[in-house]
């Protein structure tokens, strides 16, 4: 009979769990008001009221104890947001990189630029395609470029340690397909000098790329004569002339893609169907913002499936916690409950009271657990190898409302299972053997 | 020890509170012995006996920049050098682009520089003298449902044939078994001949190119200087290389990809921090609701040590069975997960020296948790324990 009580009320836990997770917060907070007016208006709610007022009044003796649940929920809902903001800062970067309006055009069937090779005829005729925005003088907004890599010495490493990264040779209408990137320090390059503009994120992570320094490129010396910054992933990048790049790397005259300025998002179609219907060219149209975006989707997976993964380990971790405590609460108050219900509460309002305090303190954890992932990583820096370019790409952690939003979930749902079998043994409990007790 | 069952007793007084807080330990541990094997795969990648004796070339400009096929000839009589193989990327996708396949166009005598690679007698003669024929890790083999003789198309994401198809056709004639977990990689990837490849690619796409060079040295401990040696051969040419011991350029890539050791430290520090907090309050209250017992335990002749030791023995003995079985369902889960990623993640199983740590781990929060009710109980007077003072 008991068993099969059990296996009721945990089947109804997980339906109730699986609700939850689902819930947007305007339905959270239509349900916390009804709940409102239930305590407010009702007489079984008034009286839940007035016993979790007498729960909540005795807390500051179970200190001690009432602490326990409030950090081990502060840690699940830490290290959940930091991972999942880990997560949100590498989409965010790439996924902001690009406009709608501008297009990128590789050979078919590329997975990514780096391994994209067009020649010199292609990139005139895609030059040609209709759909293309002007500048004043009538010439197209276009930009072949061509992506490689470069190996420089990491900051922080060891002497001999270096990185990679992605260095990319732009025609002179790179600016104006970008306007996000803005020279921050120094000038740009002079076209066919061997002069370097470097990211911001390329900046921090690598030495010697700072205005007038001098670095390396194999045998050849170039210099760095200023910094652009763009907020995206261009950031982790340095830019110079893209025919001395092509010559360093002995590209001859072929690029890897073609950057192009439409005249409006909707000209998309006409610049891809215009490329598509030419025989001489072989080639993938996306726009820049679908095609950066897309870069994202394997590694942000992974990563949230990783948050996900140790928060659930930690989260039940934090429920047995949650539940030795407030079995214990329970315990030593059995014969005040008991009393209680001897003189006519119900069983409702003794279960509401105790799931209630549970959840307050699972709340108390949960915001301060996002204070601290808030504190602690909102704006941390970091960087990893992105799939589909060949440098590395920096990015800042993004602690956003959603994600904390996210972490208060989570704290109420550890608090709504810690607290629910607690609550349920108090109000089941037998009165005579509960008074009896102790 | 005589003491055990007396801890024993006294650890499952309360048997919902000592499970409920044992299984805490056990998730904290859990997540100890899978974050672990993370960071050791990261630690450990590449470093072997005989990755030791391994050497790689590329070009000084960058990873993805091809160096002279020619430049082989002139390495191998670099004093120290025992023998040199090259490779290419080749970019393999099946069915779909996207569907990437990992693809090394290499020299014939590739594999022999990774005896920890296994592949059988007939297969290694069938690739020598198969022109289209290819090595198939074991993982892929399965992945796809391939069997050796078959014959599969891969499409090049980068090199097109000569009559501009991206489609090349294969044959497989061998499987690669990887027997070292430092060369895991190796079960996941195709090696296919760089001949056919530099034969059958577009005019003016490779011309005669390798990516980079695997090169073995007879003596580990001269691999620094052979590498060295190597370097100076194409010093101030315009294809300048850099060498690096496989070890070296492993860790260098894996140091690019993300700081594990700060991620898994941080966790960890976290947890633990929790767990201390967790244990601690049971401990103590175990302690609390002893006292009168405690105090009989005095009157009947246990020394205040003795006292001490037993609720220390008591928080250690419980942290220990949480945390082992945590480390064991670790050790179970692991090499599920790595089967059910179909071979792309491949983590080790739970070691000696995850296991080592972890008891230390757990040993050091036992104390810690029982440190001050183990002091408490100690300093108990027994007049003022049995009068409830």
């Amino acid at each position: 009979m008991n068993f099969l009580f059990n296996l009721r009320v945990l089947f109804l836990l997980i339906l109730a769990l699986a609700v939850w997770a689902l819930l947007p917060w305007s339905a959270v907070l239509a349900l916390a008001m009804v709940f409102a007016g239930w305590m407010l208006l009702s007489r079984r709610g008034q009286q839940a009221a007035s016993v979790t007022g007498v729960g909540i009044s005795t807390l500051r003796q179970r200190l001690g104890s009432s602490s326990v649940v409030v950090i081990g929920i502060a840690g699940v809902v830490g290290v959940l947001v930091a991972l999942l903001a880990m997560g949100e800062g590498y989409t965010e970067t790439l996924s902001k990189t690009g406009s709608a309006d501008t297009a990128i055009v590789m050979r078919g069937g590329s997975a990514s630029e780096v391994s994209s090779v067009l020649n010199r005829d292609g990139i005139v005729v895609i030059e040609q395609a209709t759909g293309i925005a002007r500048d004043k003088q009538g010439k197209p907004l276009t930009s072949g470029e061509i992506v490689v890599a470069a190996n420089l010495p990491v900051k922080g490493g060891a002497a001999d340690d270096e990185g990679s990264v992605q260095v990319r040779g732009v025609g002179e209408q790179a600016w104006v397909l970008r306007p996000n990137a803005k020279i921050i320090a120094g000038r740009t390059f002079q076209p066919g000098m061997r002069e370097l503009v470097v990211g911001q994120g390329a900046q921090r992570q690598f030495i010697g790329l700072q205005p007038g320094h001098e670095v390396k490129l194999g045998t050849q010396t170039w210099k760095v004569v200023g910094v652009f910054a763009s907020g995206d992933a261009y950031d982790s990048e340095i830019w110079g002339d893209e025919s001395v790049v092509a010559d360093t790397y002995r590209r001859g005259s072929s690029r890897t893609s073609v950057f192009v300025k439409l005249t409006d998002a909707k000209a998309l179609d006409t610049f891809k169907a215009a490329l598509a219907g030419d025989p001489r060219l072989q080639v993938d149209v996306d726009t820049t913002l679908n095609y950066f975006s897309k870069q994202s989707e394997g590694m942000s997976i992974v990563m949230r499936r990783m948050g996900l993964t140790v928060g659930t380990i930690m989260a039940i971790g934090a429920i047995f916690g949650a539940l030795n405590t407030m079995f214990a609460a329970v315990a030593v108050r059995a014969r005040e409950i008991a009393t209680l219900r001897a003189i006519g509460f119900r069983g409702v309002p003794v279960v509401v009271a105790v799931m209630l305090e549970t959840m307050l303190l699972a709340l108390i954890g949960g915001l301060v657990g996002g204070l601290l992932a808030w504190l602690i990583f909102n704006g941390f820096t970091a960087s990893t190898l992105a799939a589909g370019t060949t440098g590395q790409l920096a990015f800042t952690f993004k602690v956003t409302p959603q994600l904390l939003w996210e972490g208060l979930k989570w704290a109420l749902a550890i608090g709504f299972v810690g607290g629910l079998f607690p609550a349920l043994r108090a109000a089941r409990l037998p009165v005579t053997t509960a008074l009896r007790e102790l | 020890m005589k003491y055990f069952h007396l801890i024993w007793a006294a650890l499952f007084r309360r048997k919902t509170r000592t499970f409920l807080t044992l299984v805490s330990i056990t998730a904290a541990f859990l997540l100890f012995g899978m974050l672990d094997a993370v960071r050791i795969s990261f630690d450990q990648a590449g470093k072997s006996a005989n990755g030791a004796q391994r050497l790689q070339t590329g070009s000084k400009l960058s990873f993805i920049q091809p160096l002279p096929q020619g430049l082989g000839e002139k390495i191998a009589i670099v004093p120290g050098v025992k023998s040199v193989a090259y490779a290419n990327w080749f970019g393999g996708a099946y069915q779909d682009p996207h569907n990437q396949v990992f693809t090394f166009a290499v020299s014939d005598n590739y594999i022999d520089q990774f005896p920890e690679v296994q592949v059988g007698d007939d297969a290694r003669k069938a690739f020598t003298n198969t022109r289209t024929g290819i090595l198939v890790g074991e993982n892929l083999l399965q992945k796809y449902h391939w069997k050796v003789g078959q014959q599969i198309p891969l499409q090049s994401n980068i090199f097109p044939q000569q009559n501009g198809s991206k489609n090349w056709t294969f044959d497989i004639v061998g499987v690669l078994h990887p027997t070292d977990q430092s060369v895991a990689f190796y079960g996941q990837i195709i090696l296919m001949h760089w001949k056919y490849f530099d034969d059958g690619v577009m005019k003016g796409y490779n011309n005669g190119q390798v990516g980079w060079y695997v090169i073995r040295v007879k003596d580990v401990s001269q691999a620094d200087q052979v590498a060295k040696a190597i370097d100076a051969v194409s010093a101030n040419s315009d294809h300048e290389t850099r060498t690096q011991t496989e070890a070296a350029a492993t860790a260098s890539w894996m140091k690019q990809m993300a700081d594990i050791g700060l991620i898994v430290g941080s966790i960890m520090g976290a947890v633990f921090f929790t767990l201390l907090l967790l244990t601690g309050n049971t401990m103590m209250q175990a302690v609390r609701e002893r006292t009168s017992e405690l105090a009989v335990m005095k009157t009947l002749g246990f020394s205040d040590q003795s006292v001490l030791a037993t609720v220390l023995a008591e928080s250690v003995l419980m942290v220990l069975i949480g945390g082992l079985v945590g480390i064991g369902i670790a050790a179970v889960l692991i090499p599920l997960v790595s089967a059910s990623t179909g071979g792309m993640l491949n983590l080790p199983t739970v070691g000696a020296d995850s296991w080592a740590l972890g008891i230390g781990l757990m040993l050091a929060i036992g104390l810690v948790v029982g440190a001050i009710p183990a002091w408490q109980a100690m300093r108990l007077n027994i007049v003022d324990a049995f009068a409830g003072r």
